[in-house]
């Protein structure tokens, strides 16, 4: 697959047109209804959870939040068909993985409301926290990788970053080792079209950015991620590259950011509301649905209840979160050290004081 | 016992350690095949193995970055760093990432991972090569950093700092890799990280340093002793954690304090030294805490070095100085 949509070809991979209609059979994946079902459902549940956070935060009942909203299926192509013990490294929209991967919505609100309880997804497994710098996880992937090889693990490493993060010192270095080291990492460049509010064509002289694997020695495909299927597709065929020991792959999955970069930005600084019509007919979730509908997998009254459902469900996780916030004092200092060096129990000490004299002046 | 200087008590120590666990690895530039420009890690990757001893690309971040992903797998990475000038490049993962995983984790998540690199002057190099920029990781939240100052402490300390559990930066005077031998002994033996050492007890001025700057003091205690002058001489072996109980009972009993340090005065440990003093020792000093550290300049070529590395002569003056308050 990679050679006949190899990169320097500049095609960019599809399944299904805008409609969801199919039109490229021969890499139509294998994929039963069921699983299908559940992925579909997941993505609608992501994107209620994500619109749902946005209002959140107008309502002032959450800080800044980068939404996902219109590239769902990129991640929900990883979420479907990951194993247990594969290593998923975020960038910060991945959403429907978090879950996926066993993070709670909780976790999700918790660390955009400030509280590093969120950021180590307490019950998921193998997944790093998101990662603000940007790009400087991707050394990561390249190290858990080295780890899964070194133990000769048949488990990959999904590493995530936007078109931004592949201007960065740390993509070209995590790239360049992942090759040299032929570990089993497959990084996905989300490319949204925006860094904040600035343009694909502003970051890279190439024109795009599958491209680049040919220079790293690497498989590389261009593949249009609003497009379930293509996605599906292109990580099932780069997981088993990456775990056939074969080492890594480049994938760029093409698609649109169409909510703001975080809920602090005014996308329309930037850009038009034209594009942004443009590509709702791209749309990930509208598309996979006319595909179940077509199909008679699905039906608009179930859409309609399970939209509900998520919104509900969404809702009443939102509330328990903000009734079981808490932070104490303990929590600034207990984390950062194996133990807590006597400074830092002197500090906590010394503001405990402070607090105790606090109290006492009222 | 056999006698060692700094470079083979190093490598014994990652040797022993290679040997007992195999979730340990060794790598950055040239440390495979070369066994590093200063041979550090010489014979280890014949030994152990090119999976576990190798070259890594020509890149700091992704060298510290990685170490990062292995660490959270649950190995233990010692890289080197080949000269802690640079480092730059790689600060953002040392200060974004490695140490801060574990808070941002609550503990789920840990990077216990040892970063090696040879520092400080006075070995007539080229630029970028002589800096001393211990400050910058004792001023980061989430790494220990540690400093030894003979061959037996760099091994019993990089024994401790691969069994830590935290990311430990481990600086190595490279002035004295191999301008001191000592007997070392041959097994496995641990230096807790965290405690400074009494190098030699005295009465009058207590005089903490660390890394290379040690023997200078010591040569410098010596001609002070010509002078009727007592030092006491306390390592610091470690920046952080920093030992404070040994230098503020020291200096309550001395009574006065000198910090020798390669690294710019200004925000630097001889600062933070100062300051414990004057927080613990206050009604104690007879004099105010001097620092002999490094001018606040960058460190000038090696024509120039002489003016900005701190000599026995100069350490002397000072305590004289301080003396005489």
């Amino acid at each position: 697959m990679f050679d006949v949509y190899h990169p320097t070809k500049k095609e960019l991979f599809q399944i299904m047109d805008n409609e969801g209609k199919v039109i490229n059979k021969e890499w139509f994946p294998k994929i039963d209804d069921s699983t299908l079902l559940k992925a579909y459902k997941e993505l609608v549940f992501a994107r209620a959870a994500d619109l749902m956070i946005v209002s959140y935060q107008r309502q002032g009942r959450i800080y800044t939040y980068p939404p996902g909203y219109g590239q769902e299926a990129v991640s929900e192509a990883v979420a479907v068909q990951m194993k247990k013990e594969d290593w998923v490294v975020p960038a910060f929209r991945e959403l429907p993985l978090y879950l996926a991967k066993g993070a709670s919505l909780k976790d999700v609100f918790k660390f955009y409301m400030g509280d590093e309880k969120g950021a180590g997804w307490s019950n998921a497994k193998n997944m790093l926290p998101i990662s603000v710098p940007i790009a400087t996880q991707l050394p990561h992937a390249v190290g858990l990788g080295y780890s899964l090889k070194y133990n000769k693990k048949d488990n990959v490493v999904y590493a995530f970053v936007g078109d931004g993060g592949t201007s960065t010192g740390d993509f070209h270095e995590a790239m360049n080792f992942a090759a040299v080291w032929k570990v089993p990492v497959v990084f996905i460049v989300q490319n949204n079209q925006f860094a904040i509010s600035v343009p694909f064509e502003t970051q890279t002289g190439t024109d795009t950015i599958a491209i680049k694997s040919v220079a790293y020695g690497m498989p590389g495909l261009r593949v249009d991620g609003n497009d379930f299927f293509a996605m599906y597709k292109a990580i099932e065929q780069a997981s088993e590259h990456a775990r056939s020991g074969k080492g890594a792959v480049l994938i760029e999955a093409v698609t649109y950011r169409r909510g703001a970069h975080t809920t602090s930005d005014d996308p329309y600084k930037y850009r038009t509301k034209e594009e942004e019509e443009l590509w709702e007919k791209k749309d990930p979730v509208k598309r996979l649905k006319a595909y179940l509908i077509t199909n008679k997998l699905w039906t608009e009254e179930e859409d309609d209840r399970h939209i509900k459902a998520c919104k509900k469900e969404v809702d009443k996780l939102f509330i328990e979160t903000e009734q079981e916030l808490s932070y104490e004092l303990d929590e600034v200092f207990d984390h950062l050290y194996s133990e807590l060096p006597d400074d830092l129990e002197k500090q906590k000490a010394r503001y405990k004081a402070f607090l105790e004299w606090k109290a006492k002046r009222k | 016992m056999k006698i060692m200087n700094m470079v083979k008590a190093i490598n014994d120590a990652l040797d022993l350690k290679l040997k007992e666990d195999k979730s340990i690895v060794v790598y950055g530039e040239d440390v495979g095949v070369e066994g590093g420009v200063f041979r550090v890690t010489e014979g280890l990757q014949q030994k152990h193995g090119a999976d576990r001893v190798f070259d890594s690309p020509l890149a700091e971040s992704t060298i510290i970055g990685s170490a990062i992903g292995m660490a959270v797998a649950g190995m233990r990475p010692v890289v080197e760093i080949q000269f802690s000038g640079f480092a730059y490049p790689a600060f953002d993962q040392m200060v974004s990432h490695l140490a801060r995983m574990r808070n941002r984790t609550r503990g789920k998540y840990t990077t216990p991972a040892v970063v090696r690199m040879p520092y400080g002057g006075g070995i007539n190099a080229l630029e970028m090569h002589s800096e001393s920029m211990e400050a910058f990781y004792g001023h980061t939240p989430g790494l220990k950093v540690v400093i030894p100052s003979t061959p037996y402490d760099a091994k019993g300390l990089l024994v401790s700092a691969i069994e830590s559990e935290d990311p430990v930066i481990f600086m190595e005077p490279k002035r004295i890799y191999r301008a001191i031998k000592q007997e070392v002994p041959e097994e496995l033996y641990s230096i807790p990280i965290g405690k400074a050492k009494v190098v030699s007890p005295g009465t009058d001025i207590t005089v903490v340093a660390y890394g290379a700057m040690v023997r200078e003091a010591q040569k410098a205690a010596a001609l002070a002793e010509k002078e009727g002058i007592s030092v006491e001489l306390i390592d610091l072996r470690t920046i952080y954690p920093l030992d404070r109980e040994t230098i503020v009972e020291s200096v309550k009993k001395t009574g006065r304090v000198a910090v020798v340090a390669e690294g710019p005065t200004t925000f630097g440990v001889g600062a933070e030294i100062t300051a414990l003093v004057n927080e613990g020792a206050f009604l104690s000093m007879e004099a105010p805490p001097k620092r002999i550290t490094g001018f606040d300049t960058l460190v000038p070529y090696p024509q120039g070095e002489h003016f900005y590395m701190q000599s026995p002569e100069k350490i002397l003056f000072e305590i004289i100085d301080t003396m005489n308050y």
